[in-house]
């Protein structure tokens, strides 16, 4: 049952028409209940021993991240040992992300940790580059001992209807991670419909992601509540049609413990406890990691410690 | 597992009383029949002593209104547009207060009446304060308010109802006697206190609670000029009858047999949440309530499955949890009723399905529940259940669905799900209900007009037509 569907989405990939028509077909998504169905479980009240284990939770699931024009490997290497050590008995992040220069200085700090190394790539945050450069930005990731790859959709073509070369990138640059896992980042955003998310998520699955990821973060609106709502719906649906389970990042914009706690909020009911764990779920952020600390003090103490006391890597 | 830790809203900003009186006059006053007690559904706990109106009480609350009717009707719209708006400030202020009043009496989960019946209530108090000074303008001429309005309400949306009634009545010059369901006594009675608070002129308001008898007094008297009734069609009936022959005018919103029409093309994430959100909104106790299910045959499967996995993650317990989205069933009386359709529902050979579900052991509790192979001849698809309990039916063609959806004796709403927008608009001019909704349900606003075809009764509420039930047009 499972191989035969597997087929038939393979065959999906024949050709652009063939792309379109399955993309095309999926079914559409209504904004205004997408929305609603978000703001309703946003409105959730997570409290004292709950709250304990989202926000343990929340930090195993970090992707903590660094990706400015200004990174150094100093720079690097002082987010790399925050993310081994975020506080006292709170658990390590899942990943740092950097650029492909810099992950030789993160897998050099995070050796033997535990924390995996994930690199953007594919001339990110844009994508505008030849698929010679992304792949060879891949390959330069993927030698510097990246464990994950986070790569860009070209949005430009997939707006334009150009299904199958956003397909073949995203095959080649899977072919160039080795062992790396792959994120696709989809930069919903850009995208614009909740129609182009879904579609886009099936898209990046059908390709052999092993991750949809919401943006890249330098982009408004990023991860939305809505657009990971609606990516948790795609991973759940095909997994349900293929047997394969595909991990969801959503990223950009998530600052607060809050916000974090209603992204988990959204994952515990649209897919259940599969996918409660770093393996299937991150959260990409830079900020977000303090708040979480600074909360989970807060609960154990009964106090909140000023902004001081929570180290600026 | 991810577990939510109990979030119980705090019961400490409401203060219930042993006992409350009637509101005539102004005033809380006691009253001549036997008082009876109000529970809270989902712990069978006596909350208070409720006094009960008998047709003495009556008589004297609709004096005065009769008194009052003299001043408020005279009052430039202007004047009577202040008193709206405070009262819907008031609201608003102690809108938290409500909320836990609403959830504790009626058992409806304190998320949706802190986010559906309170917002709303303050919503309809603005949008007919609005009207006051404007009703000129309303295209029914120089039309004068009607007198005194006898109204009476259900359990289901207690304040909810009784704004939906009383702020149209005010807002066009008339005075108003009404009688709060007998479950669900304790926000009318604040609202009581809000027109103190407002400093509403006395006798512009009457509140008389009490059992159908009390009702039924508040109908037949002679001075009230105006009837208006929500509840089950069987009362309406009744008091279509008592009304009959006299020169009072009257409203109906009675029960509903909604159809929630599902096309294949249709948003199925969305639908299925419009679907749960139908049936399950206020453990299906909604007039309009979709409680029919017409999926089209080609996507039943999906829809389904996707129907079930939705539904077992629903959390029914404590009202006053915040997490919680199925209360308890407001009394004994509804819980038997349901327990007894549904059982007919299994016994005429329909599939019985519900999710494992715990239910407190105290307390009027019903799981959620699905009815798959129903056909129309089942009493599950033709009666009002008035509870969580959906059945749902299959069709093959556009035609099939509006002739199925229209087989009932009832008309007050249905819902249609198609991302096809022309298919919306030959479904709505074909459903005879009240309101059709498209690619959503159970959607209120104080702009829109409410109201039925057929045995769901006549007249509407809400919107510009809603003027029209309370002036002498």
């Amino acid at each position: 049952m499972v191989s035969t569907v597997t087929t038939s989405l393979a065959d999906v990939a024949s050709s652009n028409a063939a792309l379109r028509a399955f993309l095309h077909g999926l079914p559409g998504v209504d904004r205004v209940g997408a929305d609603q169905r978000a703001a309703m479980l946003g409105t959730r009240s997570i409290k004292t021993t709950a709250k304990a284990q989202a926000i343990d939770l929340a930090i195993s699931m970090v992707d903590l991240t660094t990706l400015e024009g200004a990174d150094t490997p100093g720079k690097v290497r002082a987010m790399s040992t925050k993310a081994m050590h975020p506080g006292e008995g709170a658990p390590r992040v899942a990943a740092v992300c950097v650029y492909p220069d810099l992950v030789h200085v993160a897998v050099e700090t995070l050796k033997g940790s535990g924390v995996k190394v994930a690199s953007v790539s594919t001339a990110f945050p844009s994508g505008r580059s030849s698929l010679e450069v992304k792949v060879s930005d891949t390959a330069l990731a993927v030698a510097a001992g990246a464990d994950e790859i986070d790569m860009v959709i070209d949005r430009g073509a997939f707006l334009s209807g150009d299904y199958l070369k956003v397909y073949e990138e995203i095959v080649a640059v899977k072919a160039a991670c080795g062992d790396a896992h792959l994120k696709v980042i989809l930069e919903t955003g850009e995208l614009a419909t909740y129609d182009n998310v879904r579609r886009a998520s099936w898209l990046a699955m059908i390709a052999g992601g092993d991750f949809i990821k919401t943006s890249t973060g330098k982009v408004q609106p990023a991860a939305t509540l809505p657009v990971t709502l609606i990516m948790l719906e795609a991973v759940r649906d095909f997994r349900a049609t293929t047997g394969t389970q595909i991990g969801v990042k959503p990223a950009g914009g998530i600052r607060t413990t809050k916000d974090a706690i209603k992204m988990l909020v959204l994952v515990n009911e649209t897919v259940g406890d599969d996918w409660l764990s770093p393996d299937w779920f991150r959260l990409g952020a830079s900020t977000l990691l303090n708040d979480l600390l600074m909360q989970r003090q807060k609960l154990t103490t009964g106090r909140y410690a000023g902004p001081d006391y929570f180290t600026l890597d | 597992m991810f577990e939510y830790a109990p979030a119980p809203e705090s019961r400490d900003v409401v203060d219930i009383k042993s006992s409350y009186g009637l509101f005539i006059d102004g005033e809380f006053v006691e009253g001549s029949g036997k008082p009876f007690k109000t529970i809270d559904p989902a712990t069978e706990e006596k909350l208070a002593e409720i006094a009960s109106a008998t047709s003495d009480d009556v008589d004297r609350a609709v004096q005065s209104a009769r008194k009052a009717f003299g001043v408020w009707s005279q009052l430039p719209g202007s004047e009577r547009a202040k008193y709206l708006f405070r009262i819907a400030r008031l609201i608003q202020e102690r809108a938290r207060e409500l909320a836990v009043l609403e959830s504790i009496d009626n058992g409806k989960p304190i998320r949706e009446s802190r986010d559906v019946d309170l917002p709303l209530v303050a919503a309809h108090f603005f949008y007919y304060a609005g009207w006051a000074d404007k009703l000129k303008y309303a295209g029914y001429g120089d039309a004068r308010p009607l007198g005194v309005a006898g109204q009476v309400i259900p359990w289901n949306f207690p304040l909810l109802m009784l704004a939906w009634k009383i702020a149209p009545a005010l807002a066009c010059g008339n005075t108003v006697v009404l009688k709060p369901a007998e479950t669900t006594p304790l926000t009318a009675l604040a609202f009581a206190e809000i027109c103190q608070q407002a400093d509403l002129p006395p006798g512009v308001v009457n509140i008389v609670t009490g059992a159908g008898q009390t009702g039924a007094a508040v109908v037949a008297h002679p001075d009230v000029n105006k009837v208006a009734f929500t509840g089950s069609t069987e009362v309406g009936r009744i008091i279509a009858r008592t009304v009959a022959g006299t020169d009072k005018k009257l409203t109906l919103e009675l029960g509903g047999k909604a159809a929630n029409i599902v096309f294949d093309d249709a948003a199925i994430d969305q639908a299925v949440e419009g679907i749960v959100n139908g049936i399950f909104f206020n453990q299906g106790h909604v007039c309009c309530a979709g409680s029919r299910l017409l999926v089209q045959e080609s996507v039943y499967d999906v829809v389904l499955e996707s129907l079930k996995r939705r539904v077992s993650t629903l959390r029914v317990g404590d009202p006053l949890d915040k997490n919680t989205d199925i209360g308890a069933i407001n009394s004994a009386e509804q819980l038997a009723k349901i327990r007894e359709l549904s059982d007919a529902g299994e016994a005429e050979g329909a599939a019985r399905w519900s999710p494992a579900c715990e239910l407190p052991a105290k307390g009027f509790w019903f799981a959620p529940t699905l009815f798959t192979e129903v056909a129309q001849s089942h009493r599950i698809a033709r009666e009002e259940i008035f509870g969580p309990v959906l059945s749902v039916l299959t069709f093959r063609t556009p035609a099939e669905a509006v002739e199925k959806a229209n087989n009932t004796p009832y008309g007050l709403s249905a819902g249609v799900w198609t991302e096809k927008g022309s298919r919306i608009l030959w479904m709505a001019d074909r459903l005879r209900a009240g309101v059709v909704w498209a690619n959503t349900f159970n959607k209120f606003d104080p702009t829109s007009p409410f109201g039925g075809y057929k045995e769901s009764g006549y007249g509407r509420e809400g919107g510009l037509r809603g003027l029209e039930a309370y002036l002498d047009v």
